[in-house]
Parts: C-alpha cells; sequence; structure tokens
C-alpha cells in the first residue's frame, strides 16, 4: 500500500515525530486556571463576581478580627485601647472579653478550685470514645470504655463515691441475673430476669446500699449541684449523654418498628412519630414544666437530669428513623439468608443485619448526632446558661453591656470545630468500612 | 415418605406460651401492651395527684377568658381584649407565614447553591462549600439571635431617613424602608373592598390620626406626596391610612378602604380557577398531540387564561400599593415586617437552604452520567435532557428528604421565642402559659399543633412517595 503511495505523493514521513511538550496555557497554574475558573465567558464572569465577593467579605472582616483589643477590663476601655492603635474610626473587636470570660463560657459557674474535674471528664469521655471510634487504638482501653460511663458523672457531680459503684452494680446484677436464670429456665426468661433484677436493685436497695457503704467507709469528693453547671460544659454533657444513650434505644425502636409483632410496632411507631412531629423546644417545656407532674408526688429530681432525658428521647426518635433507613435499604436476601443458616431473630441482627445497617447509616447517623449537638442550645430558652445563655447574661454585666459579635463569633466557632470535626470523622469511617469495589 | 409424621396434635401446655414460636409472639405482645398501659396508668395517675395537690385539675376553659397582651405581628385582628384561644390561632397563624416564607425563600437559596456546588468553576464551588459547612454546623439558635443583632445593629433608625439630607434612603422608588426596627413595604389597599370592612383598617388608621404632633409631620420629606391624597385632611391626620379617603369617591365617608380577608379569598379562587383552566388547556393540546402528532402553541393563551382573570379582578377591587411613609420618628402605613419576624425569616432560610443545597447535590449526582449521554445519543437537547430525563430522576431523589427539610423549618420556627416573635410557641406556650398557669394544658395544645401540622406535611409526602415510586418486580 505505502509503496504505490510514494510514486503519487511527494513526500512520505517515515519516522515519529518526537512527543511536544503540551501547549503553555493547558498545563500549570495558567492551565489550571483557564480550565477551572475562566473556561468560558460565563464561567469568567462568575470568577470574578467570586473574587469581588470575597474581598468585601474578607475587607469588612479581616480588619476587624486583627484590630482587636485582649487586655481591655470592659468595653469602653476597649474601644479607647483600639481608637488610640488604630485611629478614630477603627472598628475592632474586642477580643479582651473572651480573654475575661473564657473560663465561664466554658464552665458556667462551676467552682474554680474543682476545675480538673471537668478536664478530667472530657479527658476520660476522649479516651473511652477513643478505642470505640479508631480501631488502631489498643482493645484493652475498651475497659475505659466500659468505666467512664461510671466514673464521668461522678467526676462532674462529686458525692459519694458509692452511688456510682451501686449504679454499676446493677448491671452487674442483672448479668449474673441473666446466667443463672438463663441456665435454669432458658434464654427468655433469662432476658426477662436480667431487665427485672437491676431495676428492682436501683429501685429498691441501691440508695440504701450506697449509704450504708458511705457510712462505713466514707469515700466521696465534694458535691457540685447542678445549677453550677453551664457554657461548654453543659452542652457537652447533655450532648454526649444523649447521643450515647439514643444509639441503642434507636436501635432498639428501630427493630420495633420493623417488628412484625403488631402491638410492638405500633408502641414503637407512634413513640417516634409523636417525637419527631413535636419541636424539642416543647419537649423542653415538658422537662422543665411537666415532668415533675408525671412522677410520684414528692420527686423533685434535677433539671439537668430532665432535659438530658427529654434530649435523649428527642434524639433517639430520629436515630430510629435514620436506622430504619438502614434496615430497609438491605436487600431481603440478607434476612432470608440469615434464617436460612437457623440463627435466631437476636443472632441475626446481631451478626448479619445491624452491621450492615449501621453501616449503611453512618452518615445519618452522624448528621443525627450533629443535630442533638447542635440543639443543646436550645436549653437556653428554658433558663438553663449554656454558652448562649451565658452570652447573655455577659451582655447584661454594665462593663460588657452593648457587646454582640465577639461573643457570638467565639461560641459560634467552637461549635463549628466541634461539628465540623464530627462530619469529618463520619466520611473517615465510610471510606474506611467501605467494601465495594469502585 | 412414609416415616414423615403429622405433627402431634397434643394439648396446649402452659409452657408453649414461650417455648412454642407460634405463642410466643402473642406472649411477648401482650406482656408489652400490659406494661404498656401500666406504665400509662402510673404516669396518668402521678399527674391526676400531682395536679389535685396544687388544685388545678384539667380544663381549657382559660382558652375563652381575655388574653390581655398585645401581639405585635398579626395577620388577623386582634386586640387585648380578645380571647386566649384567638392569640392563639394568631400565633399559629404567624407559624406558617414564617413557615411558608421560610420554605420558599430555602428552596430558592438551596437550590441555587446546590447547583452552583457542583459547578465547574472552582471558586464558586468552594465558596459554597464555605456557605453550606458554615451553615451546617453552627446551631440555628445562634443563627437567629445573630441575624437579630445585624439587623439591630447594622440598619439605619427611622429617624436617619429624615431631614433635607437624610443618612438613609428608601429603596425601590421610596416604597420600600429597611430600618432597624423592621422592614417597611407597599401594602396593596382594595378602594373598592368587598368586605366593607369594619375592623381591618383599625391597627393602622385608628391610633395614628391623633399621634403625631403637627410640627413633625410638616418636616417630613413625605408630605408632598400626602397632598395627592386630598388637601382637605388636616396635617396631623395625614397620615397614610387616610390618605385614600380624598382619592375614591367610592368609598363610602368613615369606611376606610383597606384589604379584608374576602377580597384576598376572591382573588385566590380566581386565580385557583385560572390555573385549573390553563391545565385543561394543557390537557387539550395534550389530547391533541397524541392525536394528531403536532401539538397546538398554547403558552400565551394559557398565560393569559392565568393573568387576564386575577388583574381584572385586582382592577375591579380598585387595588393600590400604599407606600410606608415617615411620620414623625417613624414609619406609617404599608405592611410593617418586623425584625424578629425577618431575622427569624432570613436565618431558618439560609441555615434550610444549606441542608436543602446537599440534597440538591446529592439528588443529581445519583443520576447516573449514562442517563445523560443516553439522551444525547437519542438527539435531544441539553435543555430538553434535563427537563425530560435529568429532572423527573433527581426529583425522586430529592422531593422526600426536601419535605423532612420544609418539616424541620417548620419545627425550627419555634425558636421565634428567642427573638420575640409571637408565634404560637410565643403565644399559646409563653405569654397564656405564664399568665394562666395551665402549663399541662398549653404544652399539650402546642404539641397537638404542631403534630398536626408535622402529619399534614407527612400525608402530602406519602401521596408524592407512592406517585412517583418506581413500579418494582
Amino acid at each position: 500500500m505505502s509503496g504505490t503511495h510514494a510514486h503519487t505523493a511527494a513526500y512520505v514521513r517515515d519516522t515519529m515525530l518526537p512527543e511536544q511538550a503540551p501547549p503553555a496555557t493547558s498545563v500549570g497554574v495558567l492551565g489550571w486556571m483557564r480550565a477551572n475558573l475562566f473556561s468560558n465567558w460565563f464561567n469568567a464572569i462568575l470568577t470574578l463576581l467570586s473574587v469581588a465577593f470575597i474581598y468585601q467579605v474578607l475587607a469588612a472582616i479581616l480588619p476587624w478580627v486583627f484590630q482587636s483589643s485582649w487586655t481591655a477590663n470592659s468595653l469602653n476601655e476597649c474601644r479607647a485601647q483600639i481608637d488610640a492603635a488604630y485611629g478614630p474610626h477603627a472598628e475592632g473587636a474586642c477580643w479582651a472579653v473572651i480573654r475575661e470570660r473564657y473560663l465561664q463560657l466554658i464552665f458556667g459557674f462551676y467552682p474554680s478550685e474543682l476545675y480538673w474535674r471537668p478536664i478530667l471528664a472530657f479527658a476520660l469521655t476522649l479516651a473511652a470514645l477513643g478505642p470505640v471510634l479508631f480501631t488502631a487504638l489498643p482493645r484493652k482501653m475498651l475497659w475505659l470504655s466500659v468505666a467512664a460511663p461510671f466514673l464521668v458523672p461522678w467526676l462532674l457531680w462529686g458525692g459519694s463515691a458509692w452511688v456510682p459503684v451501686a449504679v454499676a452494680l446493677g448491671f452487674v446484677l442483672g448479668y449474673v441475673a441473666f446466667r443463672v436464670v438463663a441456665s435454669v429456665a432458658g434464654a427468655l426468661l433469662g432476658a426477662i430476669a436480667a431487665g427485672l433484677v437491676p431495676v428492682l436493685w436501683w429501685l429498691l436497695l441501691a440508695s440504701g446500699w450506697a449509704g450504708l457503704m458511705q457510712s462505713v467507709l466514707p469515700l466521696g469528693i465534694e458535691a457540685v449541684d447542678s445549677r453550677n453547671f453551664g457554657g461548654f460544659m453543659l452542652s457537652i454533657t447533655i450532648g454526649v449523654v444523649a447521643i450515647a444513650c439514643s444509639l441503642p434505644i434507636g436501635v432498639l425502636l428501630a427493630l420495633g418498628r420493623q417488628s412484625n409483632l403488631l402491638i410492638i410496632k405500633a408502641i414503637c411507631t407512634g413513640f417516634i412519630e409523636l417525637i419527631r412531629g413535636v419541636p424539642l423546644i416543647t419537649l423542653l417545656f415538658v422537662a422543665s414544666l411537666l415532668l415533675n407532674y408525671f412522677m410520684p408526688p414528692g420527686t423533685d429530681f434535677d433539671i439537668i437530669l430532665r432535659v438530658i432525658i427529654m434530649v435523649t428521647l428527642f434524639a433517639s426518635a430520629y436515630m430510629a428513623e435514620v436506622i430504619r433507613g438502614g434496615l430497609a435499604a438491605l436487600p431481603k436476601g440478607q434476612y432470608e439468608a440469615a434464617d436460612a443458616l437457623g440463627l435466631d431473630y437476636w443472632k441475626a441482627q446481631r451478626l448479619i443485619i445491624m452491621p450492615q445497617a449501621l453501616k449503611i447509616s453512618i452518615p445519618g447517623i452522624v448528621s443525627t448526632f450533629i443535630g442533638v449537638f447542635k440543639d443543646t442550645t436550645l436549653v437556653s430558652i428554658i433558663g438553663l446558661l449554656d454558652p448562649l445563655g451565658f452570652s447573655n447574661s455577659i451582655r447584661a454585666n454594665a462593663e460588657w453591656n452593648g457587646i454582640v459579635w465577639e461573643l457570638y463569633g467565639f461560641i459560634a466557632f467552637m461549635f463549628f470545630v466541634f461539628c465540623f470535626s464530627m462530619s469529618r470523622y463520619s466520611m473517615y469511617l465510610e471510606r474506611k468500612l467501605q467494601t465495594e469495589h469502585r | 415418605m412414609t416415616t414423615m409424621t403429622d405433627p402431634p396434635k397434643d394439648s396446649f401446655r402452659l409452657g408453649m406460651l414461650i417455648y412454642d414460636t407460634r405463642y410466643r409472639s402473642l406472649t411477648i405482645q401482650v406482656v408489652a401492651l400490659i406494661a404498656f398501659m401500666l406504665l400509662a396508668a402510673w404516669l396518668i395517675s402521678n399527674t391526676a395527684q400531682n395536679l389535685a395537690a396544687l388544685g388545678k385539675p384539667i380544663n381549657f376553659g382559660f382558652l375563652s377568658g381575655p388574653a390581655q397582651y398585645d401581639i405585635n405581628q398579626t395577620l388577623i385582628p386582634y386586640d387585648n381584649q380578645d380571647s386566649h384561644l384567638r392569640a392563639s390561632v394568631v400565633g399559629l397563624l404567624n407559624t406558617l407565614l414564617v413557615a411558608v416564607l421560610g420554605c420558599v425563600l430555602a428552596t430558592v437559596v438551596g437550590v441555587l447553591v446546590g447547583v452552583l456546588r457542583l459547578s465547574r468553576n472552582w471558586l464558586v464551588g468552594r465558596i459554597m462549600t464555605v456557605y453550606v459547612e458554615m451553615f451546617r454546623n453552627v446551631p440555628v439558635l445562634l443563627w437567629i439571635v445573630f441575624a437579630m443583632a445585624i439587623l439591630i445593629e447594622s440598619l439605619p433608625a427611622p429617624r436617619d431617613f429624615r431631614g433635607d439630607t437624610p443618612q438613609a434612603s428608601m429603596l425601590f422608588a421610596d416604597s420600600v424602608a429597611l430600618t432597624n426596627r423592621g422592614f417597611y413595604i407597599p401594602k396593596p389597599v382594595f378602594d373598592r373592598s368587598l368586605g366593607g370592612n369594619p375592623e381591618a383598617p383599625a391597627p393602622e388608621a385608628a391610633p395614628v390620626s391623633p399621634a403625631p404632633p403637627t410640627g413633625v409631620v410638616g418636616m417630613t420629606g413625605g408630605s408632598s406626596r400626602i397632598a395627592t391624597g386630598g388637601g382637605s385632611a388636616a396635617p396631623g391626620a395625614a397620615a397614610p391610612g387616610q390618605a385614600p379617603q380624598g382619592q375614591s369617591g367610592a368609598a363610602p365617608t368613615g369606611a376606610q378602604p383597606a384589604s379584608s380577608a374576602l377580597d384576598w379569598l376572591v382573588i385566590l379562587g380566581v386565580f385557583g380557577g385560572s390555573l385549573l383552566g390553563a391545565r385543561a388547556i394543557g390537557r387539550w393540546a395534550d389530547r391533541k398531540q397524541e392525536a394528531t402528532g403536532l401539538r397546538p402553541r398554547t403558552i400565551w393563551v394559557q398565560l393569559a387564561v392565568v393573568f387576564v382573570p386575577v388583574i381584572m379582578v385586582l382592577m375591579a377591587l380598585g387595588v393600590r400599593l400604599e407606600r410606608p411613609e415617615l411620620t414623625g420618628f417613624n414609619f406609617d402605613g404599608g405592611i410593617h415586617m418586623r425584625n424578629s419576624l425577618i431575622a427569624l425569616w432570613l436565618a431558618l432560610s439560609f441555615y434550610t437552604a444549606a441542608f436543602i443545597a446537599e440534597i440538591v447535590r446529592g439528588g443529581i449526582l445519583a443520576i447516573s452520567k449514562g442517563q445523560t449521554e443516553a439522551a444525547a445519543a437519542l438527539g435531544l437537547r441539553p435543555n430538553r435532557i434535563m427537563s425530560l430525563v435529568i429532572l423527573p430522576q433527581a426529583l425522586r431523589v430529592i422531593i422526600p428528604p426536601l419535605i423532612s427539610q420544609y418539616l424541620n423549618l417548620t419545627k425550627n420556627s419555634s425558636l421565634a421565642i428567642a427573638v420575640g416573635y409571637m408565634d404560637i410557641t410565643g403565644t399559646l406556650g409563653g405569654i397564656t402559659m405564664n399568665q394562666t398557669g395551665r402549663e399541662l394544658e398549653c404544652v399539650l395544645l402546642l404539641m397537638l399543633c404542631y403534630l398536626v401540622i408535622s402529619l399534614l406535611i407527612s400525608v402530602v409526602m406519602n401521596w408524592y412517595n407512592n406517585r412517583v415510586k418506581l413500579v418494582e418486580r
């Protein structure tokens, strides 16, 4: 073919040309800008508008953030300092209020000589969460995770060390009851005994036992009243407890709603829809105004505990719906395969269904966590001093009357840090558990 | 085969309630029901005992008593002698108002942000990511109080609009004023109102006429415009609420033209009828297309059917826009949207929009690229690909979570209490509850209201889900 062609064509190339460098406009910074910022006239306009917008925002915010005062003791002093340093028309932030009040914003009215306790409790919480969240950590740390739910409240509220021991003993008794009864009378009766024995222990005997032990062997730390709780400590306390408790309750509710036992299903569905149909604020009204009505006359339990209960119920209902979504997304074959293997209901759930369903619903679970944590700010409406409630009381102070942005900015920043890291963790977890081939 | 025996027809033993799977589920359910009823009975008896000890048995009679408090933003006429029930209804309407406004704005912003976040423009994509993360990771309550603070601190006071060289000026040909007391926008009023409105103009007309000192009114920049309303009015009474008197000879003396509920009902009814008519024309065009293959061009007829009747009704009612005017130290006339409403509306909308943006983005990403390519291979143009192939599939993914975001927005509107907007949480769950001391009844009613709203929205959602559900094997 080429031979015949050689007679008619004047010139035939018989060697390959060497590779040439790509044009300068399609590589490097220039190429990237052309592809991503100026690919056509519309994109170019968008880019220019965006640059103008960013410039406007930064020009408004940055001078305010950095032409600031950190040392003043009141708002007026702050303004005087900023005027002196940056000229009479300078608008600057008065970060001094954060410097002066950050301890209060974090700990509320917790006695300052006892700050080590919430700090230790927080560290303990992190250490307890560590092995749950990251499998690379040593498995022995899980013992810490088991102990933390009893140690942390004790550290925060103080009091006799025998109370958390009595509470923990309830769980031990429940386990023992399960083993004993199950070996004698079967698993179902064992489960009932495991539910009944601890409740009876806590209701009837635990306080007496703890009091007795306390009188025999006094062991305890100074008690701190709930009304001294405040700031981020309060938010984190409510948030962590609600998050930790809502997951198991949510799993149970979701299973109940999916089950084919009609009455159980009706109860679970009713509960979930009732809670999800009303705003959290009405549930907080229930906590602050009505919950004491529902209890036997004379009981008066702590407002923070009441709020925690309602927030937990609220979070559980949302969690249940998220997990139900995960359960519904599982192919039916998984259920049938579990049945075919001869697994009973709980074994099938534990070994086959739940691991997959929970994995599917990780994004939803984490965004529920984030939502619950953000919603803890609502307690300021019923008068608890969470960071937002505290910022109002700081503003009511004569020295800082009129300060707005610095406090809101600080609180928003703290919340952002917590919530953003949670959402990043969920992405990490999703990637780690990703088993499909892509 | 012969080895197989029938299950023994044994007599029923008590143990079978636990060990026989046929009966076990029944046992569990009965036990659960009994436990549930015991719990409920325990709670109710405790409540009854506690309430009896306090001497306030459950009684909803307080709702008919006079409320004796003012509500600064109302959609229906209300004054402090009306009953608690009416105050609650006003609050409920306020909740619905902010919910509807919020849903509309949140959808617009959310769709825009969601689409822009997918933009090939790197900078725009990053800005939208920052917006979404910023709003999603900070509590909505903080955004609400933050928006309130921005409105109060950064907008000019009404007095800044005064004088020959005012520091601030109104927008859109002097018809909209953004002040730190709220936004003043024009209000449509009807010169030939159907209602005869014995009550409607009361909020603005009654308190205004005696109020402003004449000297201050003379200073206002708006006095020249007021003059068109009829020079007969005394300067002190030249408030916009009364200005129309001179203009419309048709208005009987004493009764002042304004908007009444009846007018709006008529307008809405006509508009709804027009929409149905336009839809019928569309169906007719569909049938014609099925039969002949050619689609008649109906867009102009449809537009005319939708808008001409409404415009005619509006003209028949003698609609005018009543502009807010600066009188004395404040604006009068027009619609006053208070700061609390604006702050709540903006904060809720932008907060929810961040979630909606993620939903929209997810929905668009969920449609595989093959769909676009297949449609292009069929020869469809890009806009037809979007409207016929991508959107119908994406909407199926987007709508259900979108509606649950609407639900969240409605529930979050209860945070109005933080900025003093009187929604139902502020009236029924706030002042009424504090005045009457009826916590149980108020909180129950409050929950019931929200529950009904939620259930209605859920019904809509389920109806939609069933309609667009893929038919599976």
